[in-house]
């Protein structure tokens, strides 16, 4: 008997026997079609494997070749502005050779191997060569330089160089002879294990923030470039439409949407949508930054749990480059699940819920992958990630919700109430939380407004008491509270409308630089300052309520100028009632 | 030539195990002929070098190790399609039911299809009018959308669909290439006839297809009706430009089949007992909706599921909410004064915001909904105010919301089942409402939209 014959066939996962030369996490192709698969247990006898595609049609007997290596993924210019699926095949091309249904068995390359780049050179022969040197550069996209670095693995001396010029990704650009006589070809190409960490020099403090111009967001719990957090929601909450805001607005250079397990209009929404908007600071297309990593719901699921870090893989190839990279990954749910799918299909001894016991550990491996670090090359960048998770009946306290909260520092916690009320983005302001905005004070204080923190506190304790006092309102009405009391409420009501709420299709309210957020702040407590103290002077709140200062308040969010003199001289005339 | 094989080595619930097979596939359909004269369908769920898996579709129930002779086709389950299939009735897998002969195939397709590539898809922007005023400004339906019912028993969700199928209609463009597809899973044989009689009334039988499986057919039966369901709406949809809506129902009787054929397999369950594949497994149904670049037509699927006890966190709503474009909630609490009893607010359709506004529905449609959404909400916290203090202790603006709550449900909610309303028809019956309310409270809407649209109202009365 052949020794590398199929044995058995359980769906995604097959089985081969008396195959010792088979390592753990090996690609494998599978049968004569080629799927691709990667090994996944290696027994006595028997050894396992996953397939990432569709295995219906296979038979016992089919060949199954080893590739000689584990999981990997080209890397090299033409990444930029392409959509991927989840082991990093190209879909556009995909289309090309099988029309508008994905057929399995295909190999398309990563990047178009004949596109010619033009190359600038920046190292000359003789020089030493050093893991993640920079020997060239060229133009990915108008946004994106590609920095041209010897790979990871690679370091002794460069030989021999080309000129400035045109070439493609099967070009060799430099040979570098290593330091025991070996000769490597450098190309624009390198190739990385999906599962493995690239390595950096050392790792950096987080004090940048990533400033997103979501206003919950940049003010109340925001994120540093090289942090983690999770976006938690039931359906229908807003993950998606928190997570395409973010892609569109935050000021990384680069961001990684990886789509997993998720819907395949979103996928081209996102598509359509990125092609069309222009960045605001360098009038490009959008997509011109961004990566598409899509596993669609109805795509193979083993693939589903590759996806992920075929993206984190992709954003840790450009952080090396400097780049500061932003992963939105939507959502980590499904990859959890196709995880437990696959363990189900092993057979493993589940543990809560039907997940296996190494799902903590996973899903650490991945959010410690992000980070602010010092590359090789001494340049810094960053990886910061952003999951979505969709707990179970929007119930927090699943297995998923749970351990992801003991790896991420930012959670932005999503409530069906406010989404029911169409109250977007429908961040809950007390169950969020961010452990970064300490880290970060330093950066608001010199950045933004040296008062920052200050104001931030006082917004954040008009809503705890306005929290309370809700919970008394709802037992004996409005009416018994002291005015004091009731200008508390109304000042979180145009904290929440004037403030918090932000309109994703308004075309200014979209995306609001933080320094006019601490404007319109600044407002707010200006105006909460004099209502409080007129209130004590015998104006009663109605008085000042008729005047519709709070409605006009709420409104400066959409005004276009930055000139608010007119709206702080009224409020400072309140005093003349 | 077909080896016939004689025997069985083990029956376990739906599933039969035979040894020593070979050249037997993954997804393979199996023939089994027993000795009292009936032949049976099955496929293959799992094989190795030694044993081989079949699951029938039919059940087990009279087969003993000895009666029966299985041969293996040499093919996956494959659908004859062509146009003739319209207006034909089929049973849960695709065998004629209304005695009127095989279909003549000009193509036979795989009913597991394949994944439609992301980069190949059209983004749905196209309205559909339903005539229904809660789905057309609220939740707007749009062709190419996956937009479930989440219903449970008792609450009128046939009626529903029923009227929505056969009051659908595209404002701009033609009609005519509009045809229905019923997936019926596990459903009463009443509520089979429901759909059938209703199509006949209509004069919609002529364009639909039913593939009908009844609580009294077996449950493996009920795993491939929704693909044969699905893959006759992709011939259609693709191969004919025609635009499908499918219906199935109900979901949850689906998703119940797949945990006991998940359990007879001996799988590791998880939440509920279904099986960890279980949102796999309906996105393999529900992702098969959409529009391609190629091709003219859609399917659009409306699929209905009751959910157990009313509970929208069970796991067949929760997953089904997780894939599907949205959702529209019935509830019994409106059951008996409005219907539809849609609710509102736990109902959401994603892809609303792109097929509305100007030029496609109305300017002031997408603002409308959010104030209505922001008005309704703050009438259920009142409500729940007044009935702990009295609604006499209401302050005026208070009142004034319970006054609009309750014109909205009986005005704009409730409508006849065979009033077919037009969109501007719905939306200014909203603004009627509205004006109930004070004009500081319709904080979702510019002053300009109001004035605009108070004033043609007032010029209406």
């Amino acid at each position: 008997m052949n020794p590398t014959c199929l044995y058995g066939i359980n769906g995604p996962v097959v089985t081969i026997k008396n195959t010792p030369s088979f390592k753990m996490r090996e690609m494998v192709y599978v049968g004569k079609e080629k799927l691709t698969g990667e090994v996944i247990a290696v027994k006595h006898d028997l050894t396992i494997i996953q397939v990432y595609e569709d295995t219906s049609g296979l038979k016992i007997g089919e060949p199954v070749v080893p590739s000689g290596s584990s999981m990997k993924i080209t890397l090299a210019p033409g990444i930029i502005g392409n959509i991927f699926d989840g082991i990093g095949r190209p879909l556009k091309a995909i289309q090309e050779i099988s029309g508008a249904f994905i057929t399995r068995g295909l190999t398309p390359d990563t990047v178009d191997m004949e596109k010619k780049w033009n190359v600038r050179i920046l190292s000359n022969a003789g020089e030493k060569a050093y893991p993640g040197k920079i020997i060239g550069e060229s133009t990915e996209t108008p946004l994106v330089k590609n920095r041209i670095m010897i790979p990871p693995n690679i370091s002794g001396t460069i030989k021999n160089i080309v000129e400035n010029g045109k070439y493609s990704c099967r070009d060799i650009l430099a040979q570098v002879i290593t330091q025991n006589g070996k000769i490597e070809n450098i190309g624009l190409i390198q190739t990385w294990q999906i599962r493995k960490n690239r390595p950096y020099k050392n790792r950096l403090a987080l004090d940048q923030p990533l400033i997103t111009g979501q206003r919950i967001i940049d003010t109340l719990f925001p994120l540093a470039k090289g942090g983690t957090a999770a976006i938690p929601g039931g359906f229908g909450t807003g993950k998606t439409m928190t997570q395409h805001q973010l892609a569109k607005w935050s000021n990384a250079d680069i961001i990684i949407y990886i789509g997993c397990g998720e819907r395949g209009n979103e996928m081209t929404q996102v598509l359509e949508d990125f092609s069309k908007l222009i960045d605001p600071k360098s009038g490009e297309s959008l997509m011109n930054r961004t990566v598409l990593i899509a596993n669609t719901s109805n795509m193979p699921v083993a693939a589903r749990e590759a996806s992920i870090y075929t993206g984190v893989t992709i954003a840790e190839y450009y952080r090396d480059m400097g780049y500061h990279v932003a992963i939105m990954a939507d959502s980590t749910s499904r990859w959890a699940e196709a995880l437990r799918e696959i363990s189900g299909r092993l057979e493993e001894m589940p543990a809560e819920e039907g997940f296996p016991a190494y799902l903590p550990s996973k899903i650490s491996e991945f959010y410690e992958r992000a980070g602010y670090v010092k590359s090789l090359n001494g340049l810094d960048g960053s990886v910061s990630i952003i999951g979505a998770v969709s707990p179970q009946g929007g119930d927090f306290s699943e297995p998923v919700t749970q351990n992801t909260k003991r790896f991420i520092r930012c959670f932005w916690a999503l409530d069906k109430n406010l989404a029911y009320s169409r109250h977007y983005p429908a961040i809950n302001w007390t169950d969020s939380y961010s452990e970064y905005a300490d880290i970060l004070s330093n950066w608001y204080s010199l950045n933004v407004d040296k008062d920052f923190l200050n104001i931030r506190k006082n917004i954040i304790n008009i809503l705890n008491e306005e929290k309370g006092l809700a919970d008394i309102v709802k037992l004996v009405g409005i009416d018994v509270l002291p005015d004091e009391q009731k200008l508390v409420l109304e000042i979180a009501q145009v904290i929440k409308t004037g403030f918090l709420q932000q309109n994703a299709y308004h075309s200014h309210d979209s995306f609001m630089p933080i320094t006019k957020q601490i404007k319109i702040l600044k407002i707010i407590i200006l105006l909460y300052e004099k209502c409080k103290t007129i209130c004590c002077c015998s104006v009663s709140l109605s008085q000042i309520k008729e005047t519709k200062i709070f409605n006009e308040v709420c409104k400066i969010k959409y005004q276009e100028d930055l000139d608010y003199s007119a709206i702080i001289n009224k409020i400072n005339s309140l005093e003349f009632l | 030539m077909q080896v016939k094989h004689i025997g069985l080595n083990e029956i376990r619930g739906s599933l039969v195990v035979l040894k020593n097979i070979k050249n037997a596939f993954y997804d393979e359909v199996v023939e089994f002929s027993t000795n009292f004269g009936e032949k049976r369908l099955g496929k293959v769920v799992e094989l190795s070098e030694e044993y081989t898996i079949v699951q029938m579709f039919e059940g087990t129930e009279e087969i003993s190790l000895s009666n029966t002779e299985t041969s293996f086709t040499g093919e996956p389950f494959i659908l004859p399609l062509s146009k003739e299939i319209l207006g034909r009735t089929f049973d849960g897998v695709a065998r004629p039911a209304d005695g009127l002969g095989p279909v003549f195939f000009d193509k036979k397709m795989n009913i597991n299809g394949k994944a439609m590539n992301p980069t190949a898809r059209n983004y749905p922007r196209s309205f559909i009018q339903t005539g229904i005023s809660s789905i057309d400004c609220l939740t707007t339906l749009i062709r190419g959308q996956k937009l479930p019912i989440f219903s449970e028993n008792g609450l009128s969700h046939d009626k529903l669909v029923v009227q929505i199928a056969s009051q659908s209609k595209i404002l701009e463009g033609s009609n005519k290439d509009f045809c229905i597809v019923l997936a019926a899973l596990g459903v009463k044989h009443d509520v089979a006839n429901f759909f059938k009689s209703h199509l006949e009334k209509t004069g919609a039988i002529e364009r639909s297809v039913m593939f009908i499986n009844t609580f009294s057919d077996p449950v493996a039966e009920r795993i491939i009706t929704p693909r044969c369901a699905l893959t006759a709406a992709e011939y259609l949809a693709f191969e004919h430009d025609m635009h499908v809506l499918v219906i199935m129902t109900d979901i949850t009787s689906y998703a119940e089949a797949l945990r006991e054929i998940s359990s007879s397999k001996q799988e590791i369950p998880s939440r509920k007992g279904f099986p960890g594949y279980l949102y796999s497994d309906l996105a393999s149904l529900y992702e098969r909706a959409g529009m391609i670049k190629t091709s003219k037509g859609s399917i659009t699927q409306i699929p209905i599921l009751t959910m157990p006890n009313g509970d929208i966190t069970h796991p067949i709503p929760d997953l089904t909410g997780y894939i599907t474009e949205g959702q529209i909630v019935l509830e019994k609490k409106l059951m008996h004064n409005v219907y539809p009893p849609v609710s509102i607010l736990s109902s959401l359709s994603r892809l609303m915001k792109d097929g509305i506004g100007e030029g496609l529905t109305r300017s002031d449609h997408l603002d409308l909904a959010s104030q209505i959404f922001s008005s309704y909400s703050r009438v259920q916290e009142i409500r729940s105010l007044a009935s702990i203090i009295g609604e006499d202790e209401l302050s005026n603006t208070d009142k004034l919301y319970m006054k609009f709550g309750k014109e909205f449900e009986n005005k704009f909610l409730n409508q006849d089942e065979q009033e077919n309303r037009n969109i501007n028809e719905s939306l200014d019956i909203a603004w009627k409402i509205l004006k109930i309310l004070p004009i500081e409270a319709l904080d979702r809407l510019s002053p300009k939209t109001i004035e605009e649209n108070l004033q043609n109202i007032k010029n209406e009365n």
